[in-house]
């Protein structure tokens, strides 16, 4: 079950990076970050964490391992991270909303609505925090 | 004066082929500057918004525009002008070469074979069916509307220069061949499969880049950017509830 997950995610991160035009041998690394931020996500969901959390966590990981990936390889960071934070984007929340809008159940469509945005948010927030600590080490560093 | 030409024709160059392949609002103004600096003009400005770049180099020559009109994701050149950017700074490359290597690569179309794409995307979808927690039953049916979503995407975008209706018409059509395919028996969960199927659609570059360029500073550029994300969440949205619609 969780063997499927990862190797799903990976494939899935993977094909993301050709989709997007990485180069050729860093798409592996991008199936890595995929995988990681993944796993991070549905350890946390099945250990009853809140999906908000768990998505801050993993997205924040991403970002880390991205930094660290394009220093490594002297690459501009975004080529690790956008294709490792497609799994976490609510598309089926999404999806839900939209289809209680249609059916004119607005109550249901808001608050997953809601839910939707609030996870957008936490995959932004865990973006600028990598970045934070980014900047807070370039900033140790040259002292 | 030539030479300071020159140096501002690079400089643009360089910031059309990175802002054309996707690259953050910010990264592209600090490569233009980066390059005027090694090549002896540390105080240049350069302002660059979504569709356009405005560089100027302090006390010589004139100010200079260009109009980015189309844009797409080439995380390649992105990374190709990254490495000439850095080569430039060590001083392993003279103007000339630099001007003739962007050059070249500027005409180069450096993309993956649309087949390799469409394939990509086909196998994304299929594997956020299982991601999703469905069956495998479901991977084959997602697989395919997966596929004939993006080739949509691109056919249409290729007829009409509308964005947004080729994002809603993508999502349509991967809804229609997912209601189709349930409807003769192959996969169960609709739902799953037009999730899935509609994965390789979703503005994650867009997204990541509009949190960057926020972070930096950037409050045009991040603004429009997560404009045009929402609005092409609400394409994809919409497509697929005109499904539900007719369903």
């Amino acid at each position: 079950m969780l063997i499927e997950q990862l190797v799903t995610s990976f494939i899935a991160s993977a094909a993301f990076g050709l989709i997007f035009n990485v180069p050729k041998k860093l798409l592996a690394h991008c199936g890595f970050v995929g995988m990681s931020g993944w796993f991070i996500y549905i350890l946390f969901v099945q250990y009853d964490m809140d999906s908000i959390f768990a998505t801050f966590v993993a997205a924040f990981f991403v970002a880390v391992v991205s930094q660290a990936l394009a220093r490594m390889y002297k690459t501009p960071m975004t080529i690790f991270s956008v294709s490792g934070i497609i799994p976490l984007v609510p598309g089926g929340l999404a999806y839900e909303a939209m289809r209680h809008v249609v059916v004119n159940d607005y109550n249901m469509a808001i608050q997953l609505a809601a839910k939707a945005f609030m996870i957008s948010g936490a995959i932004a927030m865990g973006l600028i925090f990598s970045e934070v600590i980014n900047q807070m080490m370039k900033t140790w560093a040259s002292r | 004066m030539n030479r300071i030409n020159e140096i501002a024709d690079v400089c643009l160059l360089a910031g059309k082929i990175m802002l054309q392949s996707g690259a953050e609002t910010y990264r592209v103004e600090d490569t233009m500057i980066r390059i005027a600096a090694s090549f002896g003009m540390p105080y240049s400005h350069s302002y660059v918004t979504p569709t356009g770049i405005i560089f100027a180099i302090d006390g010589a020559g004139p100010t200079k525009l260009i109009r980015i009109v189309e844009r797409s994701t080439d995380l390649q050149k992105v990374t190709i002008v990254n490495s000439i950017s850095r080569q430039i700074s060590s001083g392993e490359l003279s103007l000339a070469e630099a001007h003739e290597r962007l050059k070249q690569l500027e005409g180069k179309n450096l993309a993956y074979p649309f087949w390799m794409q469409i394939a990509a995307s086909a196998i994304a979808s299929g594997c956020f069916v299982i991601m999703f927690q469905g069956k495998w039953s479901d991977f084959l049916p997602a697989f395919v509307s997966g596929g004939i979503g993006f080739y949509g995407l691109d056919y249409v975008h290729r007829l009409v220069k509308l964005k947004f209706f080729a994002e809603f018409f993508a999502s349509f059509l991967a809804g229609i061949v997912a209601v189709l395919l349930v409807a003769i028996g192959v996969g169960n969960d609709i739902d799953k499969i037009i999730i899935g199927s509609v994965m390789p659609l979703v503005p994650g570059m867009l997204i990541t880049n509009a949190v960057r360029d926020l972070m930096a500073g950037h409050l045009v550029a991040g603004l429009s950017k997560g404009a045009e994300a929402f609005l092409t969440a609400f394409a994809i949205g919409t497509g697929m509830a005109v499904i539900f619609a007719m369903y």
